[in-house]
């Protein structure tokens, strides 16, 4: 409705700049000179107004957006690193804002302070070396400190240290959903190529390699809180990304490739939503949706649930044509639960076996000529 | 040089014998002055084209899967049944929209238009250096142009892998529909589009070399003619490893080969690829790509130099730091590819190397910035629709291009990365700011171009209501970035979590709409004033370049007599020793004047 309002006004104020436009053509009808179409003092002072307005614009917008849409951007960050990124970005923003309040002003002030009058002379005014070097100096002097800064914490970041303790698992992806491989027991992932995908292996492990052996696939990813998690991506058929905002962390899934990012979860699921930020929010957006559900309800269709948040894991490389949908729950639980979690689930190598148990009909597959020999090998591991 | 002027002149006396028909004078017409005003129109269309369709997306976006009868008329019963927008042309909408935006209208026909148009004006010369290459030159954009416009017909739909189009996506049909016959077009339209530029881009480069007049040494160029210069050189270095990418991408895709792809299983089957890697495509992409902001932008703010110059009535404040700036920002723009790939999976160490590389162009770019506000400082400021948006581009190239210290830093890029937030920054900074040098170039060398004026007041009403818009629809797209709502989504609806952004989707389709339908004045405007226009005089802006010295209607050859002599630099304006506050560049030295470049 708000939105029917504006356009009504923008529509109105540009019919009324319309008419205006006539009306000035209307009064230089008598004049016979072809330089009608050249700013006059009346023009300039009319367009030098607009632009001192136009700065007022500027700043009321900034500061309107600060206010309305400020409180939507990622609040605080759900992994160790994520406040270093934070403080990074919240240092950016404060000289971005500086300088872009100084030098808006410049311009539209200059604008508006300098407009034309006729038989005023500019002045003469082509060089200082002075000034050239002042702003060459300052702005290198500034932005060496923010690559520092920014090299520092890219580098903590990204470099994982091999002796570390970490959590090692696979985000696996493809059109369109994510799956995710534990390394199990042994802490490390088995090896993996698409032309060992066959039935229940449908990420393609190597089940002949002595590391798949404890290797567990979901659907649903589970991390503990306070540990680091080396994740491990691969992708099976077009480019991906691993997106998790609230954890500031992103990857590209490469084919053909093993990327990797690391981070340690900070606050559980069930402490993320308590805190008070995220409470507003999510207060918001049922308010939001219990309002979109009455519009629906009255067109006969099924109101929309209530939200509760979860961590998500988001695909955020153009991937196709339900990329828009391709999505998983992350839930950062305890230690403890993420323990009991895992107890329970089937590693990929029973999986395969009870598969194979059941009715032959996945075993006939023979598309592949290694099928045979892998068949083997399931046998040989079913006799260990 | 000035003799050879003069034989040129007798060469163009002979010229006058043989009559121009219709065919050679405006369809295969080798002539500079007609050259660019076939580009300027072509891309007119393209433009058309290119912003309706974000018209289409952008309502999409606000009011996810309604139905609009708009969407049924234009994309027919396949894309829109009952006028619900399928997801699949989504995203060949925006696929195009980049592609046409980026490469038919912001280089084609921005650098098409006005480096043709200027180069010779301005240097004094003939035409240009192949009269004959510029015309199949325009000819191959042309073809190009047609064959992209095509491709959005093919029963499969358009390419819609994105604009930069990376494998395996753009090379698997099973991936994609729009991978098919779609993407081969999208390719070959390039392949064409590419060696159209190429030829252009050492016309430019040829010319400005050799056929500058007595007397026009390079430090006495119009910042135009420079930005133009190094803007062809770029495109030199960087357009063929577009089209070699291109081609391997050819091979990918046709040929068997695996340049780009490995290890894919989809659609139930293992395919043969194996050893190649994507990320080789994506250095190919941008080693071209973001040198590519710069083909784009360079020429924009050469043409912002000489607008703000001459309705400052002042010189260009600090003349060779903007020269080494532009020299700086071209040098820098070659290695700065990477910092499109901070999180595609190559080492981090080349992170670290992009950001560094990228943030020093933070500097040059900030000198530019300085030296206009510095040479508004104390001017007596002509308020001209082409000052207006001069002025405008200043405005968003700082708030663009501050942004980009944001996504320039490898650390702060790992969240904002394809999100909302990239693309309200490259809007601002390349998108809206080349599009105001285009329009503020369209204003002021109108006259040069159609020897009529534009509607002034027409012209006031575009600026102030494409200037709200543009803030209107990019600053708040800023913060739907910030909270994580990633691009080239079709609709958010099936993340609750982004239900609270909807209200500001809403609110930048509105500014959307509202500013492109304001673009039709623009069109009303441009298309009356070739026929109805007012009458321009030789000179209507008081400027020092040699463009104004021709006649204002357009002859073979530019000038009829010598070409003049050129004997000081191009803004002496409001020069104390002098009466008139503009001094042009064929003016002799007055005895005992100092020359302040030379």
């Amino acid at each position: 409705m708000t939105s029917l309002l504006v356009i009504i006004v923008l529509v109105l104020l540009a019919i009324a700049l319309w008419q205006l436009t006539k009306i000035f053509d209307l009064t230089q009808v008598g004049s016979t000179s072809d330089n009608t179409e050249i700013a006059t003092d009346k023009d300039n002072n009319i367009q030098g107004y607009l632009m001192f307005g136009f700065l007022a614009f500027i700043y009321i917008f900034t500061i309107y957006g600060l206010i309305k849409w400020g409180p939507l951007v990622l609040h605080t960050p759900a992994s160790a690193h994520g406040g270093q990124v934070d403080n990074l970005m919240n240092i950016t923003w404060i000289l971005i804002f500086i300088v872009q309040a100084i030098t808006q002003v410049l311009v539209h002030y200059f604008a508006f302070k300098y407009r034309g009058k006729e038989g005023q002379k500019a002045l003469f005014f082509a060089d200082n070396n002075k000034l050239e070097a002042v702003w060459s100096i300052i702005p290198a002097v500034v932005l060496a400190g923010l690559i520092l800064y920014g090299l520092y914490a890219w580098t903590n970041i990204m470099f994982v240290d091999e002796d570390e303790d970490t959590v090692v698992i696979e985000l696996y992806a493809q059109q369109f959903n994510w799956k995710a491989r534990y390394s199990g027991e042994d802490n490390v992932l088995g090896k993996a190529n698409v032309r060992y995908i066959e039935g229940v292996n449908t990420v393609g492990i190597d089940l002949a390699d002595s590391y798949s052996q404890d290797d567990i696939v979901v659907t649903e990813l589970h991390i503990p809180k306070g540990k680091k998690i080396l994740f491990k991506m691969r992708s099976q058929d077009v480019l991906h990304s691993a997106y998790m905002p609230h954890f500031r962390a992103q990857m590209n899934c490469v084919p053909g490739m093993v990327t990797q990012f690391a981070f340690e979860p900070i606050y559980t699921t069930a402490e993320y939503r308590e805190l008070p930020f995220m409470v507003e929010k999510v207060a918001n957006i049922n308010a939001l949706r219990a309002k979109k559900s009455e519009a629906l309800v009255a067109k006969g269709e099924p109101a929309l649930d209530p939200y509760t948040f979860d961590y998500l894991l988001l695909c955020n490389k153009i991937c196709g044509a339900s990329h828009y949908n391709m999505q998983m729950k992350i839930i950062v639980d305890t230690p403890e639960d993420y323990q009991a979690w895992l107890k329970d689930k089937a590693t990929v190598v029973n999986e395969v076996k009870a598969s194979l148990a059941a009715p032959a009909a996945t075993g006939d597959a023979k598309s592949i000529d290694s099928s045979s020999a892998k068949k083997d090998d399931v046998a040989v591991m079913a006799a260990k | 040089m000035s003799a050879e002027g003069h034989d040129h002149a007798i060469d163009h006396e002979h010229e006058h014998h043989h009559k121009d028909t219709f065919i050679t004078k405006y369809i295969f017409s080798i002539d500079h002055k007609m050259i660019a005003k076939q580009y300027l129109i072509t891309g007119i269309i393209m433009g058309i084209i290119g912003v309706g369709m974000s018209m289409l997306f952008r309502m999409q976006l606000a009011w996810p899967e309604e139905s609009f009868k708009i969407f049924n008329i234009l994309l027919g019963d396949k894309f829109a049944p009952n006028g619900v927008m399928a997801n699949d042309i989504y995203l060949a909408l925006v696929t195009i929209h980049g592609t046409i935006m980026v490469f038919f209208v912001l280089t084609a026909a921005l650098s098409g238009t006005f480096s043709n148009l200027l180069i010779p004006l301005q240097i004094g010369a003939r035409d240009m250096a192949s009269g004959f290459m510029n015309m199949v030159s325009y000819w191959l954009f042309f073809v190009s142009s047609i064959v992209m416009i095509s491709s959005l017909f093919v029963e499969a739909g358009p390419a819609s892998s994105g604009w930069t189009i990376y494998p395996p996506l753009s090379a698997l049909p099973q991936a994609i529909p729009g991978s098919g016959m779609g993407m081969t077009l999208w390719l070959v339209s390039m392949a064409l589009f590419i060696a159209s530029s190429l030829m252009g881009s050492l016309n430019y480069v040829v010319t400005v070399i050799n056929l500058r007049t007595k007397g026009m040494t390079m430090t006495r160029l119009p910042l135009t003619i420079w930005a133009f210069f190094v803007t062809a050189i770029i495109g030199i270095v960087s357009f063929p490893v577009l089209l070699s990418a291109a081609l391997l991408l050819i091979f990918d895709r046709s040929f068997g080969t695996s340049f780009f792809l490995s290890d894919i299983y989809i659609a139930g089957e293992v395919l043969h690829y194996q050893g190649g890697s994507p990320v080789l495509f994506e250095h190919l992409f941008w080693f071209l790509g973001h040198p590519e902001v710069y083909i784009v932008l360079l020429p924009a703010l050469g043409i912002t130099s000489e607008v703000i110059a001459t309705n400052s009535r002042k010189p260009i404040f600090g003349y060779r730091a903007m020269i080494m700036s532009i020299l700086a920002i071209a040098f820098l723009s070659t290695i700065v590819w990477g910092h499109h790939m901070f999180i595609s999976g190559m080492n981090p160490f080349l992170g670290s190397v992009f950001t560094f590389t990228t943030l020093l162009i933070a500097i040059p770019s900030a000198v530019k910035a300085f030296n206009y506000i510095t040479t508004l400082w104390k001017g007596n400021l002509q308020l001209n629709p082409a000052m207006l948006f001069s002025i405008g581009l200043v405005s968003t190239f700082i708030t663009g291009g501050l942004t980009g210290i944001i996504l320039g830093d490898s650390t702060l890029d790992i969240n904002v990365h394809d999100t909302y937030f990239v693309v309200a920054h490259f809007h601002l900074v390349m998108g809206i700011s080349a599009l105001y040098g285009m329009f503020a170039g369209i204003y002021h060398w109108f006259p040069r171009m159609f020897g009529r004026m534009l509607n002034k007041n027409l012209g006031y009403v575009h600026f102030w209501v494409t200037a709200i818009c543009a803030y209107g629809v990019f600053f708040p797209m800023h913060f739907i970035g910030l909270a994580g709502l990633p691009r080239r989504y079709y609709t958010n609806t099936n993340f609750p979590l982004f239900d609270d952004l909807q209200n500001v989707n809403v609110l930048i389709t509105t500014f959307a709409l509202i500013g492109g339908a304001f673009q039709l004045i623009f069109l009303y405007n441009f298309f009356s004033s070739i026929f109805y226009g007012k009458k321009s005089v030789m000179n209507p802006w008081k400027s020092n370049t040699l463009e104004w010295t021709a006649p204002v209607e357009h002859i073979h050859g530019n000038w009829p007599g010598e070409i003049p002599e050129v004997h000081r630099w191009p803004y002496d304006y409001s020069n104390p020793n002098h009466e008139e506050d503009f001094v042009p560049q064929n003016v002799p030295m007055k005895p005992g004047e100092q020359a302040l470049h030379h």
